[in-house]
């Protein structure tokens, strides 16, 4: 019975398949397969734009959306994303008279794509990955670097120093940034010894202990698990690092001359990629489908997933809420003076937490744990001092006046 | 029946596939070397290369086309972009030829080349009869290659790349003195 | 299945495109970008003749996938000499560049 609503979605799929001639089944699979991710990952990105905006009214002391009506009865906003889409499609779709007009059009195309593609990897439960790459990591990271060359189109072709200076900013960052979110996975392949995400995956479950092997219950899996959500923000372009679109430097950055539909595409394409990457947060450190103990392993795989996706999602709300925009130094020596130098270290914790497990004698266990954490948190606090110009005193808040 | 039917269905789309991916990474490399603004260049230049990555998938090699897509559409084109740019190439000057003098010259020898090279390929029975089967080179066995057999290539590589990386930040270094 | 020869054909003509890019375009960065091409044709050859040889043995996987490495670190080395040839010539035509000429 557990079994069977756990694979619900495998055997509809299967059942559907089986319905066709067999000659189109191949065909037929992939899109049996492309159809749910897309309608499940666009009502997500419509839910998220409607909560995110109602977390960040209530952190900022005010309600947030609650206008929207539908043939007269009170939805509490809930239909703001419907109103916003209505919105986004009737408005005039702009192109700048000195655009290149090829690139212009193909820029969000640039970028949305890749980043539907990204989901195709992810297992969003016991068996539901889309495509069960051999190298499913690397292709997530492969094509996730496609984006870069998209924001690079949208800054170019607008022929707007805003929209250049904005795609400018976000290459560096993007590519600062993907060097400390690629090395951070790396101790989890190590480890897991895979590039498959389901097998990662797998590398994680309960076993025949209690508790699960969630590599965010490790010293190098909870350092490695900070690095990659400070790195995915950034590569997301969300807030604190949201210099590409800093409304109050350069307008909107890359997205200056975009309106209407093309605009859309981008704001899709953003969260999108969020969702993307905090699907493989959740993949590669927090056990993906696995249920946290035996005891709770009756509740389905793929509500687990979702459940962590979005508790991961609340979070990146909730950072956007709280901290302000850096400053573009501070972006660039945040991730190679912080979190690449953390990263590397992490290899060597990996390595050492990985041969430390063959340790018989009485106290290994304590011994292999204290020694990871010391060196997991001592270079934390030193690279953060460091960072903060070296000294050891407590920082000191300047007030504007 | 219905089996044969799918395989051939698989191998006939494999097959178009292939035929589709060439002809975009023809265009696009054409299109590079053909187009006078040094962005556009880039840009068609890019989509040969992902042309090129998908053709490695089309013939099942899963980890180099994945390489191929992180190293040159995120690394590579990125870079001759940043060039482009910090170069001042994108602006188009009208009267300035952009084929270099000798060029009848090197169409000439480019003629040659390519006569060299296909006259051998199309002379070749042999090449006509190589079949292929179903093959694969899974990620944990390039892993095991790479710390077995090369590992000694790895750590030229390594060393190589760590070279070129400090190579390249002095070379195109502002001097201070400028 | 495509014979090997369509896929040997189709990176001669690669290869071809690429030469002659190098041969005759005068800005620098197209000459790289010639050069590419060029790799990414040889590149392609040694797949293709992996798939429809011994698949068994990976070293045509290898070899690209070291080439691909090489190709990285050439084309970081080659933009940055652009780079800074660009700061001292203000040009980017292969042809300005003659100031061994004698």
């Amino acid at each position: 019975m557990i079994d069977s609503l756990d694979q619900i979605f495998v055997s509809l799929k299967h059942w559907l398949v089986g319905l066709t001639p067999e000659a189109w089944q191949p065909l037929v699979s992939i899109l049996v397969s492309i159809v749910p991710i897309m309608a499940l990952f666009g009502t997500c990105f419509a839910a998220t734009t409607i909560f995110e905006r109602k977390i960040l009214g209530r952190a900022q002391n005010r309600l947030g959306p609650n206008r929207v009506r539908a043939f007269g009865v009170k939805t509490f906003g809930l239909l703001q994303p419907i109103a916003d889409g209505i919105k986004m499609l009737t408005k005039e779709d702009i192109v700048p008279f000195a655009a290149d007009k090829v690139v212009h059009f193909l820029a969000p195309v640039v970028l949305t794509t890749p980043a539907w593609m990204l989901f195709s990897v992810i297992p969003l439960g016991r068996n539901m990955a889309a495509i069960d790459l051999d190298a499913g990591i690397l292709f997530f990271f492969a094509v996730g670097s496609a984006s870069e060359l998209a924001v690079f189109m949208a800054g170019w072709s607008s022929k707007n120093k805003y929209s250049l200076v904005g795609s400018m900013r976000a290459i560096a960052q993007m590519i600062s940034y993907e060097v400390p979110l690629v090395l951070s996975t790396i101790p989890v392949l190590m480890l897991a010894g895979t590039l498959s995400p389901s097998q990662v995956v797998e590398a994680q479950g309960v076993g025949t202990g209690f508790f699960a092997h969630w590599f965010v219950f490790t010293p190098w899996g909870l350092s490695g698990f900070v690095v990659f959500l400070i790195a995915a923000t950034a590569e997301s372009n969300r807030s604190p690092f949201d210099l590409p679109e800093a409304e109050s430097e350069i307008i909107a950055g890359f997205l200056t001359e975009y309106s209407g539909f093309k605009y859309a595409l981008f704001f899709l394409g953003e969260y999108i990629g969020l969702f993307a990457v905090a699907g493989m947060a959740v993949t590669l450190f927090l056990g993906g489908w696995q249920a946290p103990c035996k005891a709770l392993e009756f509740i389905p795989s793929y509500l687990w997933f979702f459940g962590k996706f979005a508790v991961l999602i609340v979070f990146f709300i909730w950072v956007r809420a709280t901290l302000p925009r850096l400053r573009l130094d501070q972006l660039l020596a945040l991730a190679w003076r912080f979190l690449v130098p953390l990263a590397l270290i992490n290899l060597v914790v990996a390595a050492l937490w990985h041969f430390m497990g063959s340790w018989q004698f009485i106290a290994a266990m304590p011994v292999r744990w204290g020694i990871c954490a010391m060196l997991v948190v001592l270079p934390f606090v030193w690279f953060a001092r460091l960072l903060n110009g070296g000294k050891v005193a407590p920082r000191k808040y300047r007030y504007a006046e | 029946m219905a089996e044969r039917l799918l395989l051939a269905n698989i191998v006939m789309l494999n097959s178009i596939a292939f035929y589709i991916l060439a002809v975009i990474t023809l265009a696009g490399a054409v299109a590079a070397l053909t187009l006078r603004n040094l962005v556009h260049c880039a840009l068609c230049v890019a989509a040969s290369f992902a042309g090129i990555a998908l053709i490695y998938l089309q013939l099942d090699a899963e980890f180099v086309g994945f390489a191929q897509i992180l190293v040159y559409i995120g690394a590579v084109a990125i870079l001759v972009l940043f060039t482009v740019l910090l170069t001042r190439g994108t602006e188009v000057q009208a009267g300035v030829a952009f084929l270099s003098r000798s060029w009848p010259a090197g169409l000439a020898v480019t003629a040659l080349v390519f006569a060299a090279i296909a006259a051998p390929i199309l002379l070749t029975p042999e090449l006509h009869k190589l079949a292929a089967d179903s093959a694969s080179a899974p990620v944990r066995k390039i892993g095991e290659e790479l710390m077995g057999n090369y590992v000694l290539p790895l750590e030229v590589i390594g060393l190589l790349l760590t070279s070129a990386l400090l190579g390249a930040v002095v070379i195109a270094m502002q001097d201070k003195k400028d | 299945m495509t014979p090997l020869t369509h896929y040997l054909i189709f990176s001669a003509l690669l290869f071809c495109i690429g030469f002659a890019g190098a041969m005759m375009r005068r800005n620098a960065i197209l000459v790289l970008i010639g050069i590419e091409l060029m790799l990414n044709a040889a590149n392609l050859n040694f797949i293709a003749f992996w798939r429809y040889g011994n698949t068994e043995a990976i070293s045509g996987v290898m070899f690209t996938i070291f080439s691909i490495a090489i190709a990285a670190a050439e084309a970081a080395v080659g933009l940055a000499l652009v780079i800074a040839i660009y700061r001292h010539r203000r040009t980017m035509q292969m042809d300005k560049f003659d100031t061994l000429k004698g």
